[in-house]
Parts: C-alpha cells; structure tokens; sequence
C-alpha cells in the first residue's frame, strides 16, 4: 500500500474505532437538530424555511468538534514527529489526514442530512440540493478546518480558539450551501451557489494542505 | 531588500521612528482638526440631514480598518519569507489596532443605521463582512497570546493572517452576493459632492496617520518591552 493509503487507512481507522469521536459528531448533528424546533416552535412551515441553514450550521459545527483529533493525538502521543519523518511530503500528510476526517465526519454527516431534513419537512427537491451542497462543501469544511487544527496543534486549550479561527473563514461555505437550499425553495435555480461552493471546496482543498503542513512543521520545530 | 532590511534592524527602527514620530503624530493632530471643522461646515444632506456627519468619522475608520489587515498581512509575508523579527512585532502591534478600527465602524454605522434604516443593526453585506472581519482580528489576537514560544506563535499567527487574506476577498465576495442593502462605493465612482469629498480626504488621512502614529507607539512599546524583560532575565 502507498504511504498515502497506509495513512488515510490508518487515519479513518482511529476515527471510527471506540473513542475517535466519529460517531460522537453524527449524534451532535442530530442533536442540534432536535434542539432547534424545541426552540423556535414546531410550524413545519418555518422549520422547511429555516432547514438548509440550521442543517448547515450544525453540520460545520458537528465537524468542527472532531478537529482536533486531525493532529493533536498524534502530536500528543509523538507519532506526529515519526510521520513527519517519513518520505511522504508534510503537505501529501495533510491531504490525506484531511481526506480521512471528510471520510469519517464529512461524509457521514452529509449522509444523514436527508433524514433531518425530513424532520424540518423540507421537499424532496430541496432535500437533494442539500445533500449535494454538503457532499460539494464538506470537503472545505475540513480541509480549513485542517489548518486551524495545525496551528493550535501545541495548545492546551486549542479547542477554545480553534472556532474562533475557523469559523470566520467558513463563512463563504455556509452562504453559498445554505444559499442554494434557499434558491431551491424560492424556485430558482441552485446551479449557480453550488458551482460557487465547488470552487471554493477546491481552492480550500488544494491550498489547505500547504497551510496546514507549514504549521505542523513550525509547530515541530525547537 | 537590504535596503529595507537595514531599517528593519530594532535599534534603527527605534532611532528612525523616534524622530518621525513627532512629526507623523503633529500632522494626526490637524488633519483630524481639520477635518471635523471642515466636516461640521458641511450642509445637511437632502436625504440623510445632519447624519450625513457620521460619515466622516465612520468611512475613514473602515479604511483604516481594512488596511490595517493588509499591513498585518504584509508584516507576516516579510517575515515567513525573510523571518525577520521586527515584521512579527510590527504585525502583532497593528492586529489590536485594526480591531478597534473595525469595532468603531461597526459602532458607527449602527448608529447611522438607527436614523436611516430604522435599526441599529441590519444584516447587510458590509455590515456583515466588518463583523466577520472583527472575529478574524480577535481569532488572529488569541492565536498570539495562546501559544507562548514567542517564535512558534509569530510564525502561526502570520500562517493565519495570510490564509485570512487570500480568504478575505472570498468572503466579502459570497456576503456580498448573500445580501446587498448597504450603498455602493462612492469616492471613486464621482457620486460624491466636492463639500462632501474634501473633509472625508481629510479625515481618511488623519485617521490613517493615527493609525501609523500609535502603531509606530505600538511597535516602538513591543521593543522597549523586550529588551526590558530580556534585561531582567539577566545574561543568558
């Protein structure tokens, strides 16, 4: 197995086995779903309205509670340092760490998402566009959230300002997702917020790697 | 390059600001006069009667606001690149400084808003992208002072500054398509009458020099505070 494999499989093995927190980010997501209507009041009309946001903010922040298990264990118990070492370039590293959280946190989340959409009793339609922006914006979600988990990698309470560092700049991908729900519904076309979330999930994806490699190794340095 | 790098050198700098800064703080001093003498000479607005005074001082200090991120951006790019020490200093000296810059826009365009829109906050896109760009000030400050190897948080905190620059430009571009109330730029497009024109120029250039004036203070301060506790550590 290539190395990059070796370490997207391990990765997705340590986030899906007892402890890794994978499942723990799905019950969150749920459990923000269920907290919002006791909220905001059961009229299924407001809660199809309000449905492509509420979902989208709870799936950015479900994912963003399984952050710091992209490099913080491994910096913790040192393997951070030995995969540092290895042949595999810091950036690759990144890519696949960040594949491996979208795999296990993304990728679930968007999965579930029809079924709480259902709950929000948001149309079928609207439902599909979702998923698709989720399966189109996860993947900015954790490649940023990549480099927010690598410069706080050394911190004790890195978990406090980890949000405060990442959440700003996932602004553009709540818009551009929960924004072609809202088209959807209003009947227009989603196409064009999905092709704008696409283009930024790709920049974030290939520029993230190179941010988050040249934190982990200031991080490592001294 | 050398040519920069023989001012960055701490004990030049100090020398060097120490003798412009007088004259950079003196010059703070009337244009801001200026400026709001010029500013209350102004007639009423047909439209926004005399609240057209508050955008003399609420344009300029999101001006300043956001040039001040470019400063910190610049700062961090010199010093990942050349990892000069001075750019680090300069650079965390000027992130509380264009925090509070954002933070009086935003204070100042709510207080416009109340009058013109009927409330004090609406979600409009530049309302909404000064307030994004406030948290990546403050997230920006707290990655500085949470990790304590002074060298690793310069070195993190110019990562983060310049991951926020290349994203700020997106994120004003997707705020600006999720909603657009706030009015149009109006400097440059000529929309503006000369009464008007003069004491913004004035007021943006006294708000800029009071920016350099207490980020010279800042910088100048950060240095002082250096050597003093390295003074106090006694030779190593």
């Amino acid at each position: 197995m290539s190395p990059f494999l070796c370490l997207l499989v391990r990765d997705m093995k340590l986030a899906t086995r007892s402890g890794g927190g994978a499942a723990l980010a799905l019950s969150f997501f749920a459990l923000v779903a269920t907290l919002v209507p006791l909220g905001i009041g059961a009229d299924l009309k407001l809660l199809a309205r309000v449905a492509g946001g509420i979902l989208w903010v709870g799936a950015v922040l479900a994912a963003l509670l399984s952050l710091d298990r992209l490099f913080q264990g491994d910096y913790d118990d040192g393997s951070l340092e030995l995969i540092a070492l290895a042949p595999l370039p810091l950036e690759l590293t990144s890519f696949a760490k960040i594949a491996a959280h979208w795999l296990s946190t993304g990728l679930p989340l968007t999965v579930l998402s029809p079924l709480l959409a259902l709950m929000f009793n948001l149309p079928g339609d609207a439902t599909l566009t979702l998923f698709l922006s989720l399966l189109i914006g996860t993947p900015a979600v954790s490649a940023i959230g990549a480099i927010g988990a690598s410069l706080t990698l050394s911190l004790r309470r890195g978990g406090l300002i980890l949000p405060l560092i990442i959440l700003p700049l996932l602004s553009p991908a709540v818009i551009f997702g929960a924004g072609a729900v809202a088209a959807k519904m209003d009947g227009f076309s989603p196409l064009g917020p999905l092709e704008l979330l696409g283009a930024f999930s790709l920049a974030a994806v290939l520029l993230s790697p190179f941010a988050a490699a040249a934190s982990v190794r200031l991080n490592l340095s001294g | 390059m050398q040519f920069l790098f023989r001012y960055a050198n701490p004990a030049m700098f100090m020398r060097l600001s120490g003798a412009v800064l007088p004259y950079v703080a003196a010059a703070t001093v009337i244009a801001l006069t200026a400026g709001l003498i010029m500013g209350f000479q102004v007639p009423p607005d047909y439209q926004q009667g005399m609240t057209v005074l508050i955008m003399f001082i609420h344009v300029p200090a999101a001006t300043v606001a956001m040039s001040a991120y470019g400063a910190i951006a610049v700062c961090s790019l010199l010093s990942l690149v050349w990892r000069h020490p001075l750019s680090d200093t300069a650079a965390r000296a000027a992130a509380p400084l264009g925090a509070m810059f954002t933070a009086l826009g935003l204070i100042t365009g709510s207080l416009w808003g109340k009058p013109m829109w009927g409330t004090y906050w609406v979600w409009d896109a530049r309302l909404t992208s000064f307030l994004l760009l406030l948290f990546l000030y403050l997230g920006y400050m707290a990655l500085w002072s949470a990790i304590e190897d002074e060298t690793k948080a310069a070195r993190a905190a110019a990562v983060l500054a310049l991951v926020g620059a290349v994203n700020i430009p997106i994120i004003k571009f997707s705020v600006d398509w999720w909603n657009t109330l706030h009015q149009g730029e109006s400097i440059m497009s000529g929309n503006l009458a000369p009464v008007f024109l003069w004491p913004l120029l004035t007021m943006m250039a006294g708000y800029m020099l009071l920016f350099v004036t207490l980020w010279l203070i800042r910088i100048q301060t950060a240095i002082v505070e250096r050597r003093a506790r390295s003074l106090m550590q006694g030779p190593a």
